[in-house]
């Protein structure tokens, strides 16, 4: 049971840490990114190209994924993206999930189709027990403890860096209202362009983390746009908190749901979505905007 | 002293493309007469008439009421299943398949209408999606009936119209296909250009200022998604119809998002891109797949890519100042 609980934690961790850049550009300029999954993927690869080519040590590979992803994504802003945000909606989406298509054939090319596999270093792979044989044990992978560890912290800094640094505020009153941001000298421009390497940066760390937990082949972009969206729009794009809840919440259902009612897979969280969203079209955590 | 002149040039303006002329005719029974002298081709028209119907039922939802959609496929996908599942159980009759497949996918659009009433566009982005997986879902999951991922098959057309049995070369279903297009087509040019095509898409310009002037947002909304839900069943229906096959992807992210691109390759809010756009699509798709048959949506992202910012106005501005009268 408790292990359930815990396995569905650290998948929601993931989740969040992969889709929280998504939720502040999606705040931010108003921007629907579906391409936010390349980054994932971009990170997930490099870590396994990293450790299984050069031999570089796993925790080296994970600053790599975060650097190279952020440089990445800072260089798609400046030249791609920028033309598109004030485009209607309808091109944006076009727009990204032509990138993310574009991404999915590039993987495909250079690594293959195939699934990679993820050697973890010795001191992450074993399983710690607890309460065995009684009905709470508690059964955690070395590995999705080191994951919610991680995530965790990331968080932390996450919520410190927004709620109490200069940068933050910026951050805080351009997603509230950019215009009158841009009137009050805030360089919202430049606020956005280090967002979003950010944002791309955490994919790629996420990827890189998650890519034994989710699985790495040249679908993922597309396979787990939907599990961001989900957390973007069940979570709303105003705060840090609110896409936490989601990830967490998403995970648990999700995990829950395929060890409970295999049969169903999938639907469950598809479901449970579409209720929550014509229930509250905003978000379960929005903030009462029309 | 100009004033007589300004109704005439009101009706002129409302009613100018609504006129029929001789062009229309020619173009229909040049559009009809394809199958006899197309040949070894005729499977390949078969195709692009089904495409081309379901990227105009697209274009209703998209393109004149402005719902962004990535789901589509999921009426696609269940008109296939159950003209299928009628052919195969109930009655291999195409054209009470055709209907079968058509007006259950209507109904299941009525249901999804509640759906996307609400919210932004992210949110109808994601709950259309939603839709579409679900289905695709429970069509993998329910293998005694749909085959599962092996794909529905079996399925034995009867002759159309009892007389015409469906051949090998597809010249009786592009015929098939391209009558039910062409019909269609027709009857939405009256649809779009009477006062509830103009409704659509005056929701579509300004969703505010439409409720203020006393549309009802939502019943418009509804209508318009059942109507596209329908038509897209239809060409679901006749895919199942003509290839005797319904499988999974059907109802697959690749299929909507085909159909997107070839709305925008043809041009949005405007009847004829739809079927243009499915025209150019599957030609390009036929000359780069013999090229690189491997890396088909590669080729399929950097046009959407290029498309978007180059801007699609820009590129077909000069084709729809011409053709928005059509």
């Amino acid at each position: 049971m408790l292990t359930l609980l815990f396995d569905g934690i650290a998948y929601g961790m993931l989740l969040f840490i992969l889709a929280v850049g998504l939720s502040v550009t999606m705040g931010l300029m108003n921007f629907i990114n579906l391409a936010h999954g390349a980054f994932a993927m971009l990170g997930g690869y490099l870590t396994v190209v990293a450790m299984q080519r050069y031999d570089w040590p796993f925790l080296a590979c994970l600053p790599l994924a975060f650097g190279l992803s952020a440089g990445v994504g800072v260089l798609l802003e400046r030249t791609l993206y920028r033309p598109m945000y004030g485009k209607p909606h309808l091109d944006q989406v076009l727009f990204s999930i032509g990138l993310a298509f574009m991404a999915v054939a590039v993987a495909d090319y250079t690594m293959g189709s195939q699934q990679q596999i993820m050697q973890l270093p010795d001191w992450l792979r074993g399983r710690t027990e607890w309460f065995a044989d009684t009905p709470w044990a508690l059964g955690m992978g070395h590995y999705r403890l080191f994951i919610i560890a991680v995530c965790a912290l990331l968080t932390l800094v996450l919520q410190h860096v927004l709620a109490a640094t200069r940068f933050g505020s910026r951050l805080r009153a351009s997603v509230d209202d950019a215009r009158v941001a841009r009137g009050l000298g805030i360089p919202v421009e430049r606020v956005f362009a280090i967002t979003f390497a950010v944002g791309s940066g955490l994919a790629g760390l996420g990827g890189a983390l998650g890519a034994e937990v989710l699985g790495l082949d040249p679908t993922f972009p597309l396979k787990f746009m939907v599990y961001f969206l989900i957390v973007v729009a069940v979570g709303g794009t105003s705060s840090i908190t609110g896409p936490l809840l989601a990830a967490l919440l998403l995970g648990v259902a999700d995990v829950a749901g395929k060890y409970f009612i295999p049969k169903l897979g999938a639907f469950i969280v598809y479901a449970l979505m579409i209720a929550l969203l014509i229930w509250r079209p905003q978000g379960l955590f929005a903030r009462g905007r029309s | 002293m100009s004033a007589p002149q300004a109704p005439f040039s009101v009706e002129q303006a409302l009613l100018g493309p609504v006129r029929w002329r001789a062009s229309h005719a020619v173009v229909a029974l040049g559009v009809l007469s394809l199958p006899l002298w197309l040949g070894s081709h005729a499977l390949l028209a078969n195709e692009i008439a089904i495409v081309a119907l379901f990227a105009v039922s697209l274009d209703l939802v998209l393109g004149y009421s402005g719902i962004v959609t990535l789901g589509h496929a999921a009426f696609f996908g269940f008109g296939a299943y159950s003209a299928a599942l009628f052919a195969k159980h109930l009655h291999p009759d195409p054209l009470l398949g055709l209907a079968v497949g058509g007006l259950s996918a209507l109904l299941l659009g009525a249901v999804c209408a509640l759906s996307i009433l609400r919210g932004s566009d992210l949110t109808r982005l994601m709950v259309t999606l939603a839709t579409s997986f679900i289905l695709l879902e429970g069509a993998n999951k329910w293998d005694e009936l749909t085959g599962g991922a092996d794909g529905l098959q079996g399925v034995i057309m009867g002759p159309l119209l009892g007389r015409f049995e469906f051949d090998l070369y597809g010249q009786v279903a592009a015929a098939y296909s391209l009558t039910v297009l062409t019909g269609v087509v027709l009857v939405l040019r009256r649809v779009v250009h009477a006062p509830l095509g103009l409704t659509w898409q005056a929701l579509r310009d300004n969703p505010l200022r439409a409720q203020a002037v006393g549309v009802s947002v939502h019943r418009e909304l509804a209508r318009v998604y059942t109507l596209a839900a329908g038509i897209a069943g239809l060409a679901g229906a006749l895919m199942a119809q003509t290839t005797g096959f319904a499988s999974l992807d059907v109802f697959a992210l690749e299929r909507s998002a085909d159909a997107v691109l070839m709305l925008v390759m043809g041009g949005t809010g405007w009847l004829y891109g739809g079927v243009l756009g499915a025209v150019a699509f599957k030609l390009l798709h036929d000359l780069i797949s013999n090229l690189t048959p491997q890396y088909w949506t590669f080729w399929m992202g950097l046009i959407l890519v290029t498309l978007m910012l180059v801007g699609r106005e820009r590129l077909w501005q000069w084709i729809s100042r011409r053709g928005r009268g059509a």
